[in-house]
């Protein structure tokens, strides 16, 4: 046993990592990048926690109740449950490695987010995401200096070890050398979302390629809810990507509003007088795209951020700033800023349990591209709690329980260099049909497209496939809840209130529904 | 917008370096080599000799200067791909790009920076214990956390040269977080590497502060953490 395998050394792989070498578990950290490089970095606004240091009454059941309620209560409740029960603690944590939150009479200030009541998302002004990711770096590299973690920081998934259907390990190439590498061990998966997918149209990296995703779908792990795509509703088109505009600056007092008559029509404000701007991202996002179709109106939606205090710009969202004077020449703080939606997050993923195992004996994942906790939209700041909540959680089932199975032959996917050609064609047909508002004719014209497209096999049919599921979920989830709005059933339905899981068998894609599970009696404990 | 990218390429680490000449174009104004380089691997483009250009191996992620891995070298300065704008090129008309200098070339523009990571590991910068959560905001830990470890700084560092015992800016600046957050008690070791690695041969001329893609104020890291490593009985200057 050669120990712990985590693919992924973002904010969910560092956090397995260090839960895992604080109780003196080996582990390997592989991933196709150095920490630095991961998306986790680039999370802006802040983090949740209701650890109610600003006095409102929070609580963890308040944070719950608008996690359950903000995935359109699609979540694992007793998963949401211990996320928001544990929040307050891994705030603490992240305040003793370091983590140069916004403080004031040492404690973490909060701020308003989305979707939630109460200000509950601790920062560090506008890059909390790189400053916790310095953070964990740091505590990660005291056990690599001892030889608990060991690092392969340039080494691309090839596939998993496998013995009689369950995971034992999982192969690597070095990206720098070819050569490839075997691991024998559990295997937690930290990869990240499907951003790959979608090269232009994301918020996100594309280095998360989504290739880990296609070849554990051709090897027949489950997938959830892969129709759930989360819009940000206030991106800007920068060279190559959509820029995030975080939603700390709605939070802090950014407003969001589109000209009608010769008139500013603040829609969000008029439509949701109690949370306005900060309606949870679908709500925004489906806003946003309805207003500027809207026959009376004029131009693209702008985000008013001239009212925020100087303040505000040099403590709270400095960053963001800089970056939206560079990227459109234009000072946020005297004109307001063109926004449009883009994608930027995907709750759907690797199906996991509540202890982030997935269908798979020996495999876990955790992240961003595990499907747990968001349900069908996330909160802002819950991403980031998500990711290190579950890093560790996958990790504490490990250690409470034992290796059972060893040896196991290479399950190889040929690795078929992506064609940067292929990659745009899948991008255009997915984004002509998983928009913000979906409809049965767009996904189906989308799939007959995506049958058309020639490619080889491996890594590419591997890929071709796993788009092709995110297309038939689409399409199976006749309501429309979250994320996934459809204008031909534009209703949410009780019934389909469930899980929906895609699987590849026998190189054909089969879904069917599974019932959520009930939620626990509070303080029960884990099953 | 339209730009003759000359660009230094080698097919392995093995192999020589050879110059290859593409003519990009692009309607977007606010293009960036990274961009150009992403156009340019999606097939169709031919070089100057009229060759199929084959994809460009290099490293890359954020695409918006926040992630340090697209650092190569522009025109003979070290820069981020995602954070040139070919337009201001367009005048002259060409732009050289090259792989980093100091590092190994394993490929076209990847180089393998594995040292400024062994480096870190070397320094010590962890924390044994749990920190004390300061009364405010400290804005030297985070002004030294936005270190993207890109090595651009290192790269114009007239001191630096991988493998010796001078380590540069970019494991100065993950230091200076802890040798701010660290109680005095705690950070004796942190303290004699940063002298023997970084205040002991730094030169001062500040070219890392000119050049660091991320504007850190590396200067007043340096100043903290002299201060707090070496000039102990000075006091240490605070941010304002
Ligand atoms: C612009 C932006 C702003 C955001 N702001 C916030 C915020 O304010 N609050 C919040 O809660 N969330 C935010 N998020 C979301 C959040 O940052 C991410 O969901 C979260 O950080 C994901 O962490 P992760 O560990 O799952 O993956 P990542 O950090 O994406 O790491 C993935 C890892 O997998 C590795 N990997 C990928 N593919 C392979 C492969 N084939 N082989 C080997 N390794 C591989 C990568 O190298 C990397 O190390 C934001 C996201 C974006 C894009
Ligand atoms: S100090 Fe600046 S130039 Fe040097 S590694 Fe850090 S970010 Fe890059
Ligand atoms: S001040 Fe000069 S010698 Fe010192 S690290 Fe910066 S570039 Fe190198
Ligand atoms: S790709 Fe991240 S800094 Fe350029």
């Amino acid at each position: 046993m050669d120990g712990v395998i985590i693919i992924g050394a973002g904010l969910s792989g560092l956090s397995a990592a260090l839960t895992l070498a604080e109780h003196g578990k080996r582990c390997i950290l592989v991933s196709a990048q150095p920490s630095e490089r991961a998306q986790s970095v680039l999370a802006e606004g802040g983090i949740n926690a209701a650890a109610d240091t600003m006095g409102e009454g929070d609580s963890t059941a308040l944070h719950y109740e608008d996690t359950m309620k903000g995935g359109v209560y699609l979540a694992d409740p007793n998963a949401v449950e211990g996320l928001t029960e544990n929040a307050p603690m891994i705030l603490k944590k992240l305040t003793e490695l370091g983590v140069p939150f916004n403080i004031s009479g040492g404690r973490p200030v909060l701020r308003n987010f989305g979707g939630q009541k109460k200000k509950r998302t601790a920062y560090a002004k506008s890059s909390t995401g790189k400053m916790i990711m310095s953070a964990l770096t740091d505590a990660v590299r005291r056990y690599e200096a001892k030889g608990i973690v060991t690092r392969y920081p340039h080494h691309i998934f090839m596939g998993l070890i496998m013995s009689r259907k369950k995971c034992t390990g999982a192969v690597f190439r070095d990206s720098y050398s070819g050569k490839q590498l075997m691991f024998h061990g559990r295997v937690i998966v930290c990869c990240g979302g499907m951003n790959g997918f979608f090269p232009e149209k994301t918020t996100g990296t594309t280095a998360n390629t989504g290739d880990v995703q296609a070849q554990l779908f051709a090897l027949g792990t489950e997938f959830a809810n892969l129709e759930m795509i989360q819009y940000h509703p206030t991106t800007i088109g920068i060279s190559g990507k959509r820029c995030l505009v975080t939603e700390a600056a709605r939070g802090e007092g950014g407003r969001l509003y589109i000209m009608r008559g010769g008139e500013r029509w603040y829609f969000m404000e008029e439509k949701y007088p109690e949370l306005k701007n900060l309606m949870p991202r679908d709500v925004v996002a489906r806003e946003m795209f309805s207003v500027r179709r809207s026959a009376d109106t004029e131009g693209e939606v702008m985000l008013d951020m001239t009212g925020l205090s100087a303040e505000v710009w040099q403590k709270r969202l400095p960053d963001l700033r800089c970056e939206i004077k560079e990227q459109l020449g234009i000072d946020p703080a005297d004109v307001p800023v063109p926004v449009r939606e883009g994608i930027h997050y995907f709750m759907g993923g690797i199906y996991v349990d509540e202890h982030h195992r997935t269908s798979v004996v020996g495999l876990y994942a955790a992240g961003e591209c595990a499907c747990q906790y968001h349900g069908a939209n996330r909160l802002g700041g819950n991403s980031m709690l998500g990711a290190i909540y579950g890093g560790r959680t996958a990790a504490e089932d490990i250690l409470g329980s034992k290796d059972t199975v060893q040896g196991g032959e290479p399950v190889i996917t040929e690795q078929t260099a992506a064609s940067v050609k292929l990659v745009r064609e899948i991008s255009d047909i997915l984004s002509s049909a998983l928009g913000i508002v979906r409809s049965e004719d767009e996904i189906s014209a989308a799939l007959v497209r995506l049958d058309g497209l020639r490619c080889g096999g491996g890594l590419d049919k591997a890929r071709l496939s796993l788009a092709r599921a995110m297309l038939m979920s689409a399409l199976e989830r006749r309501e429309s809840r979250g994320a996934h709005f459809r204008e031909d059933y534009s209703k949410p339905d009780e019934a389909m209130r469930r899980t929906l899981i895609a699987r590849c068998k026998d190189g054909v894609t089969e879904l069917y529904f599974r019932e959520l599970p009930e939620r626990r009696a509070q303080h029960e404990g884990k099953a | 917008m339209r730009v003759r990218l000359d660009i230094k390429r080698q097919r392995d680490a093995q192999s020589a370096p050879y110059l290859q000449s593409i003519l990009y174009e692009s309607g977007d104004e606010n293009v960036t080599l990274a961009s150009a380089l992403g156009d340019i691997d999606a097939g169709g483009f031919k070089d100057t000799d009229g060759r199929e250009v084959e994809p460009i191996i290099r490293e890359q992620s954020c695409l918006q200067k926040k992630c340090g891995a697209c650092a190569v070298v522009v025109d003979g300065r070290p820069a981020l791909a995602c954070g040139t704008r070919l337009r201001d090129f367009e005048r002259k008309g060409y732009v050289n790009v090259g792989p980093l200098r100091k590092f190994p070339v394993i490929a076209d523009l990847l180089v393998d920076r594995s040292v400024i990571f062994s480096q870190l590991t070397q320094l010590g910068i962890w924390a044994e214990n749990a920190l004390p959560c300061p009364e405010n905001t400290d804005d030297i830990a985070y002004e030294a956390s936005r270190c993207l470890q890109c090595g651009c700084c290192l790269e114009v560092c007239p001191n630096f040269c991988p493998g010796e015992k001078f380590f540069g800016m970019s494991a100065a600046a993950a230091a200076s977080r802890l040798l701010e957050q660290l109680p005095p008690s705690e950070r004796r070791e942190l303290e004699k590497a940063y002298s023997r690695h970084f205040y002991s041969g730094c030169g001062k001329s500040l070219a890392c502060r000119d050049i660091c893609p991320a504007g850190i104020d590396t200067e007043s890291l340096m100043v903290n953490s002299n201060a707090a490593a070496v000039w102990k009985f000075l006091g240490r200057r605070k941010h304002g």
